[in-house]
This record gives structure tokens, sequence and C-alpha cells, in this order.
């Protein structure tokens, strides 16, 4: 990647070093040319911020997170994004970390991502959070833009499909999307496909985009001007496409190996999470499930519509459990809908349970990805959270329109 | 020279009273200087790498937070090692503290069940009280004699 200016990521952990994983954090960091720091506070700054912050917690250092968000807010540290990680499975961790996240997104505009790791936490696990979070912090302007403008390409390379988009003058004129099998070659074919479509050939493209999983392998074979993490594109492709680009947000994209949760504000993310801890809350587990009903991916919303979730039990917190689930509830003669249906609400429940709590959720909510073009999904999300979903046209190509669009900013250079 | 186990584990005037005393005090600065000093893997700031939290495995489960662990690997052995321990309860931050909670309460408990002179107090708040915290000190490890030696 080009050297980019530096930004300064304010991190306020508890327990990074003690597991361990302070050196990753730091070469995340690094990777995306940031620098991580700790905000300097004094002892009375500790001993006060239970009354002054007004949570009263057992653990010094969860005082001390406290103390330096509020010298971020404050404005007694310059931080150009804040990094709050604490232990997985430490209640009051979580309990602070919620509440400091919030307080700081409500009251200064200073990009924050949030964490809990263990001491298996890597920094390549670690890189796309932290991307996204210099991104939003170092390229306002960017992604400030509301419309594409000239001809530009875009390529979002998945775990599971690779799509790409042509688009020309604020539209999409050209599209595909194949299955990933070898990162490059895929990239081409979906390429390939949509240049078809829109009727031009390559040399007439002004500006590649490139994201997702391969992203890096496609700056160098597209010589892309723009190599760009998911949360960024996504955010930007879903505003754009739901026509919402103005005002709050929440986005939420459940992807082939991991699921995207992000609270947008004027098209720029500003809280997100990334899951992925268990493929039972992914779409590889909707394929699976519509491998063993039989039919195809794309017939599986259809079917679960049709279907009572409630008459299933479905406990995907694993994929192993799951498909066991699923096959117990057929063995046991449950129909085919209801089994659909169940698979779709337990995907959904893992997101609300697993992330939804780590931002806030406001409304438009908007479903990207291919995932959310599978009906069960959207209506689960919808139930569970007694709020309206949308689902915007080209939904599943969220990644390369995001891309497209962001990448027309480049064209001048 | 009796070791003693202190707690706050990285108060620098407790281990600095055990030692004038004439006692050997067990803090977790030395832990984290034999983490320093000794040539392995550079994880700063104080080279504990993702392998402390599964030393941590001894003392506390996998379903116990890391950070809980990788504190354990540093105050464990030291634990084993003590023949006598001196606990300040409700410390000031900055007397000394390891910023978590469950770590302390498991090493609180860890030390009790231990069989050896323990030595309870309050942290002080005048400095009358702070004189007194001293001499209990003194008293307790004088009462220690000179251990095994």
């Amino acid at each position: 990647m080009a050297k980019e200016s530096l930004v300064k990521i304010a991190q306020l952990s508890c327990g990074s070093e003690y597991s361990g994983i302070q050196k990753e954090i730091d070469t995340a960091a690094s990777m995306v040319d940031a620098e991580i720091f700790f905000p300097e506070i004094s002892t009375e700054d500790v001993q006060n911020v239970e009354e002054n912050f007004g949570f009263k917690v057992a653990s010094p250092d969860l005082k001390l997170m406290m103390a330096r968000a509020k010298a971020i807010v404050e404005g007694k540290t310059m931080a150009d994004a804040v990094l709050i990680a604490s232990c997985f499975r430490c209640a009051e961790g979580a309990l602070v970390r919620n509440e400091i996240r919030r307080y700081i997104y409500a009251n200064s505009k200073i990009p924050v991502i949030s964490y809990s790791f263990t001491e298996r936490t890597t920094s390549g696990t670690l890189l796309t959070r932290l991307e996204a979070l210099t991104t939003t912090a170092r390229r306002r302007s960017l992604l400030a833009r509301e419309k594409q403008e000239g001809l530009t390409a875009g390529i979002d390379s998945g775990s599971t499909t690779t799509k790409a988009v042509i688009m020309k003058d604020d539209e999409i004129i050209g599209t595909g999307w194949v299955p990933t099998i070898k990162v490059v070659e895929s990239a081409n074919e979906a390429l390939d496909n949509a240049l078809v479509e829109a009727g031009i050939t390559r040399d007439e493209i002004q500006a590649i985009g490139v994201t997702g999983y391969g992203r890096f392998l496609l700056s160098e074979e597209f010589n892309a001007d723009l190599v760009q993490e998911e949360i960024t594109v996504n955010s930007k492709g879903a505003v754009y496409l739901a026509n919402s680009q103005l005002g709050p947000s929440t986005v939420i994209d459940i992807g082939g190996m991991d699921n995207k949760a992000i609270a947008v504000q004027d098209g720029i993310p500003g809280m997100f999470t990334m899951g992925g801890i268990c493929a039972g809350a992914s779409g590889r587990f909707l394929e699976m499930t519509a491998k063993r009903l039989g039919v195809d991916i794309t017939e599986l919303g259809d079917l679960a519509v049709k279907g009572m979730q409630q008459n299933v039990e479905m406990n995907s917190y694993c994929i192993v459990f799951g498909i066991q689930s699923l096959v117990n509830s057929l063995a046991k003669g449950s129909a085919q809908e209801d089994v659909a249906a169940a698979a779709c609400y337990s995907v959904v429940e893992q997101v609300f349970e697993q992330q939804l709590q780590e931002i806030d959720v406001k409304e438009p909510l908007i479903m990207v990805g291919g995932s959310s073009l599978i009906e069960g999904i959207p209506k689960a999300m919808e139930e569970l959270l007694s709020i309206k979903v949308t689902v915007p046209p080209n939904a599943q190509y969220i990644g390369a329109v995001g891309a497209a669009l962001l990448v027309s900013g480049f064209i001048d250079k | 020279m009796v070791k003693v186990f202190i707690y706050p584990s990285n108060s620098l005037i407790l281990s600095d009273l055990i030692d004038r005393f004439g006692h050997e005090p067990l803090a977790v600065m030395r832990e984290v200087g034999k983490k320093i000093r000794t040539a392995g893997l550079d994880s700063p700031p104080i080279n504990i790498t993702p392998e402390d939290p599964k030393i941590g495995l001894k003392y506390a489960a996998v379903e116990v937070p890391s950070g809980v662990r990788g504190r354990m690997a540093l105050l464990g052995p030291l634990l084993e090692e003590a023949e006598a321990a001196v606990i300040v309860m409700e410390p000031d931050i900055s007397f000394g503290c390891m910023g978590c909670a469950r770590t302390n309460e498991l090493v609180n408990f860890l030390v009790r069940t231990k069989d050896i002179p323990i030595l309870e107090l309050d942290y002080p708040s005048t400095e009358e009280d702070a004189k007194a915290f001293v001499h209990m000190i003194h008293d307790f490890l004088e009462g220690l004699g000179k251990g095994g030696e």
C-alpha cells in the first residue's frame, strides 16, 4: 500500500498487554500507516472518573479507560480515531466498552471501533477493522462523495462470490457475479461479464476500485486506483443504493464468511463490528441449509417466507450443531419451509445477539450482500427488531458499487 | 529471610518495606523484569506473548478472560513460592494496582488458601493510620523470624 498520512489511534483497553496481543494491535496499526497511543491522564482523573462518568466499576483499568475516553471527548487529548478493546468474556469490560463507545460516538466526531479479544487475536484479524477506522479518519472528503462520475469499475472479491460492476455517470451499466474459485481469475471473469453487459472495453475504464478479501491481489492485477476494505465501501454503497446518503442509517451485511454491522452517519461509518466467531451466523450456513434441503440458494428465501420458524428448534451458534438441528428436524418430519425459516431466523438472531448490541441501530436499516436477497433474512430481521428493513436494488453488488462510486473521486489523478 | 507475597503485587512501597525489613518481596516487577531481560520473542511493552495466557490455564479455566490468565501466568509462580503474605485492602490506585478486579479476587483467594502467615490491612487514610500501617507491617515481618535460613 502507498504511504498515507499518519493516523493517531487512541487505544482505550483493558488486558491487551496481559493477553500478549499488544504487539498484534501495534502491527496491524502500522500496516495501515497508523500509530497507537495511550492518552495521558492524571491519577486524579482516574480517581474521580466514576463520579464524573457515572459508572462505578471494580477494575482499575476500566476506570482508566473511562478517564481516557473523557480526555478525548473533552479535547484534552487529540486523537484521529479510537480503538476500544477489552477481554472477550469479561462482563464488566464489555459493559464499559459499550458505554464509552456510545459516549465518544455521541459526543465527538471521532470514528471509534470496539473489539473484544482473546490471546488468539492476530494482526490479520484486526487489519480490516483498523483499515476501515483509519479510512474514516483520513478520507472524510472522499467518503462524502454522493455521485458517481465518469466511467469506473468496482470489483468485490468476496469469500464466496466475486462481483463486478461498471458505472457510468451515476448509473450501473454492467454487472458480473461469479463464484470465487481463484481470486484473480474469478475477478477477471466477473469484470469481463460486466464489460460485455455494459458494451465497453477495459481500456475505456477511467478508474478501478477493488474491495473484499482478495483486494490486495486484485490491486496488483488491475493496477487499482482504490484498494479499500469492505466496511467503508459497503457503507457507501448501501446508502447510495438505498438513496439514504444523508442522516443516520444502519447497514448489515451477512457475508459468506463474516458479518458486518455498521452505524452510518451521512454515508460515513461511525461504529461498526465485524462478526465471524462461528460460521453458523454466516451465509455459509444458509448455503449448507439450501444444499441439505435440496434447493438452490436462490430458492431458500422463497421457501423461508412460507415457513414458521417457531415450529423448528434451531441452534446454529455453531455450524456443526446447526446442521445437526436441521437434520434432526427433517428426520422428525418438519416441513422444508419451516426448516428454511428457522435457518434464516437463527442466522439473524445471532447477528442480533452478537453484533447489533455493539452498535446503535438507527433507521433506515439497510440489508445488503447476497444474503439479503434470501427473503427470509430481511423478514426475520424485521420480526426481531420490529422495524422495516430496506433491501436496495442491486444489494448483492454492494461492495462493487461502493468501490466504483468512491473510485470516481480518483479519475482526475 | 522469608519470601513475602505482596498485594497489590506491583506496589513499590510494599516491596520496599519488605526489603527494608530484611525479607524477600515477591512482587510482579520481578517476573516482568525476567521477561524483559530474557532473550526471546519481542512483544512490547512487557514481553508477554499469547503463550502466557495459556500458562495461566493452570490457575483459571479457558472460559476466564485472557487478561486474567495472562496476569495469573505472572502471579501464579509468585504465589507458589510465597512463605508469607501482606495484603492491603482497597488500596489507592497510586499505591499499586494490577488493573483487573477479577484477577485481584482470585489472587486474594489463592493466598488465603495457603497455609502461611498473612497480614491483611486496610489502606490508611490519615497520617496516623499510615504510621500504624507501617508499624503493623514491621511487627508482622519481624515475627516471621529468619525463615528457613
